[in-house]
């Protein structure tokens, strides 16, 4: 059991994965390829990593980029500029560039012990050449320092997890090389066993009228952001803080700001719902409308 | 092993290569399709296909390659149940209600047999597939739409099935562009970042250690420009009457850009099928609004990236004759075709969004003119796929 659990992927306690993701993932894994997530925000990429480091017993690094992210920052850093003041005062040896050179997470996750998750997190938020410098060393998981003529090498080859919230292309040598899954948003089933998982003692009730009211808004057509799984999260949790009983989900949206991020949305919604012949509560997810 | 569905993959449009082919062989020596043509969908799917944009020309492919080799099409229990729970017609409009009105349940769910069957077979680009079309009287959801409910439960499917469901169509990116769309053909105007302008803050190492040479040696920091979002843009539309049937789509364009804030200076200005020696800044394209081009040449500088929208179909005088101006008060003296020219040279990167596809340029009634402003700017369809190529050219100088 214990040796199955450190190399099979199928959830964690707190994340549920679908059957396909968790397929993509266990290829991702056994092949040896950096797993590629895209999704709608709020669809868990970010967490799916946390929970394979969890599921597999791994450690988990994360590399956050930025847009002025570059991919040698991933590998190591040089300080030169330290240097070159420490060398006009002189109180530190300088004559050794090791001291100024620092590990990435990348540099950090090829020398880990252990085989460690590796999460890129949002790579599309990088200039555009930023998946094609890290290419090289994502296939051959090693890479040189020039500077101290050193080669690091991955000791253990870890897995990779990239994700992606599709900003801009990713080039084609960088997706060749990856293993892809897009997280299609929860239907109501799945959402449901995701609320639970996070919140175990809720009440049915109010779960049910909770998710009806968040499918109707989800349903609104025009709005800029669609609530997604991590703000029905939220959401669920204010009004369990707030001590919200069922009947008054649906009929007035209590703490509503935490769902839409909008101005604008907000007001649509509050229109729709000011609306006597809209019903406020959707039948089923399955025939919303959307447009 | 299976090279043919390789080649058909290739021939549906999906980008395939012997790097990620030669990945699922590896992966399939391995026994990491479970044995079962689901767990094989699921595996080929995610090693093979890169963007959710091909998913449905991936199942389109597999339907049709993996066609027959599981059991026929059968409606389960659950299906039956969630149509029985889930199908009173309470979001429906007044006048859809009333078609609802006509049919009883085992009316619909015979439909719907009907038409899951349908889809198995050839189905390109139908309007009334479950759920997806808008138009179906089985679900009005892109997000939710009946189709992925049917087919969500993929442990007791088939492949071939979840396939044909074709879950992913609203992904295409050859469609024209629609609601949901716009918000990815606009941040892919975000590709439009340059790092010609702007404030320098950012250390300048190779400067750094120039000018501390230069210094004999005592530190002097140099610094270079960010690499922040400096793109200007200009948005120029056609709003005359030929361009109505594509009003709502570029309104919608329109709507995107106004509200999209990554770039630093947004402009809108109006034309009424060609420009003469004046453009508008109101779509009514009225004189009071109108402004002379020559000064909208002098207030536009060359760097602003400029999009023309319009379907560039007019009676051939109208660019190519002097007075030609489909108003019959407006006067040009010069033919429209040279103050496109003017334009063509003014912005250094400069495209045309067209909203007739493509396929249609050499056969519409406009062909003629369209293929003479195509000599003059870089056309392109208004699709996803269009204006990320108009995107791409606008990148680089003409």
């Amino acid at each position: 059991m214990q040796a199955e659990r450190q190399t099979y992927f199928s959830g964690t306690r707190d994340y549920i994965a679908s059957q396909e993701l968790q397929n993509s993932v266990n290829v991702a894994v056994a092949l040896g390829r950096p797993l590629l997530i895209k999704g709608e925000p709020g669809t868990g990429k970010t967490m799916l990593a946390r929970s394979i480091s969890e599921g597999l017993g791994k450690k988990l690094l994360i590399w956050n980029i930025k847009s002025t992210t570059k991919a040698k920052e991933g590998l190591y850093i040089y300080d030169t500029v330290q240097r070159l003041y420490d060398s006009q005062f002189g109180d530190h040896d300088v004559s050794d560039i090791k001291h100024y050179i620092k590990l990435g997470k990348m540099g950090e996750a090829f020398l880990a012990e252990e085989q460690v998750v590796l999460l890129i997190d949002e790579i599309d938020k990088a200039d555009l050449e930023f998946p094609n410098d890290l290419l090289w060393e994502l296939d051959i998981m090693s890479f040189d320092i020039p500077e101290t003529g050193e080669t690091i090498k991955a000791k253990h080859r870890p897995i990779v997890v990239i994700t992606s919230n599709a900003e801009k292309e990713l080039p084609d040598a960088f997706l060749r090389r990856c293993i892809f899954h897009y997280i299609a948003f929860p239907d109501a089933a799945m959402m449901k066993r995701i609320v639970q998982v996070h919140h175990p003692d809720l009440p049915q009730r109010l779960l049910e009228e909770a998710m009806q009211a968040f499918y109707w808004i989800r349903s609104i057509g025009g709005l800029q952001k669609k609530p997604s799984t991590s703000e029905l999260l939220d959401w669920v949790q204010a009004l369990v803080v707030g001590g919200i009983s069922p009947e008054k989900i649906g009929k007035e949206l209590p703490f509503l700001g935490v769902l839409l991020k909008k101005d604008q949305d907000f007001n649509t919604v509050l229109q729709r719902l000011q609306q006597p012949e809209t019903p406020k509560r959707s039948p089923a997810p399955g025939i919303l409308r959307n447009w | 092993m299976f090279i043919d569905f390789f080649y058909l993959l290739k021939a549906y449009g999906v980008p395939v290569s012997i790097t990620e082919w030669m990945t699922l062989m590896e992966a399939l020596a391995r026994g990491m399709a479970l044995s079962s043509l689901t767990g094989f969908y699921h595996l080929a799917r995610a090693v093979l296909v890169k963007s959710e944009a091909h998913y449905d020309r991936y199942d389109l492919a597999f339907a049709s390659y993996f066609k027959g080799v599981e059991t026929p099409l059968e409606l389960t229990e659950k299906v039956l149940n969630w149509l029985e729970n889930a199908l009173p017609p309470r979001l429906i409009s007044p006048e859809e209600r009333k078609q609802f009105e006509n049919w009883d349940l085992e009316e619909l769910k015979r439909q719907l047999e009907e038409r899951l069957r349908e889809q198995q077979g050839e189905h390109h680009g139908g309007s009334n597939w479950i759920g997806t079309g808008g138009t179906s009287r089985f679900g009005h959801s892109g997000y939710h739409p009946a189709g992925v409910r049917i087919g969500g439960d993929s442990l007791n499917k088939s492949a071939v099935k979840v396939a044909a469901e074709r879950n992913f169509r609203g992904f295409r990116t050859d469609e024209t562009i629609g609601v949901r769309q716009f918000e990815v053909a606009l941040r892919r105007l975000r590709l439009l970042s340059t790092k010609v302008e702007g404030p320098k803050e950012e250390l300048d190492l190779d400067g750094t250690v120039k000018e501390t040479a230069d210094k004999g040696g005592l530190l002097h920091l140099a610094w270079t420009r960010g690499r922040k979002n400096q793109v200007k843009v200009v948005l120029i539309m056609d709003s005359g009457g030929s361009m109505m049937p594509y009003m709502r789509i570029c309104s919608q364009l329109f709507t995107a850009m106004n509200r999209s804030s990554h770039f630093r200076d947004l402009r809108f200005f109006f034309f009424h099928n060609c420009i003469y020696q004046h453009i508008y800044q109101d779509a009514s394209c009225q004189m009071n609004s109108a402004l002379k081009t020559e000064d909208f040449m002098r207030l536009l500088t060359p760097d602003y990236k400029a999009i023309f929208l319009g379907d560039a179909s007019m009676a051939p005088s109208e660019l190519t004759m002097v007075d030609g101006a489909i108003d019959w008060y407006y006067t040009n003296e010069e033919p429209g075709i040279v103050w496109l020219q003017r334009l063509a040279r003014h912005f250094t990167h400069a495209v045309w969004l067209n909203p007739i596809p493509a396929p249609y340029w050499e056969r519409t009634i406009g062909s003629y003119t369209i293929n003479l402003i195509r000599e003059v700017f870089p056309m392109f369809e208004l699709t996803v796929e269009g204006l990320e190529g108009a995107i791409k050219k606008l990148q680089v100088r003409k």
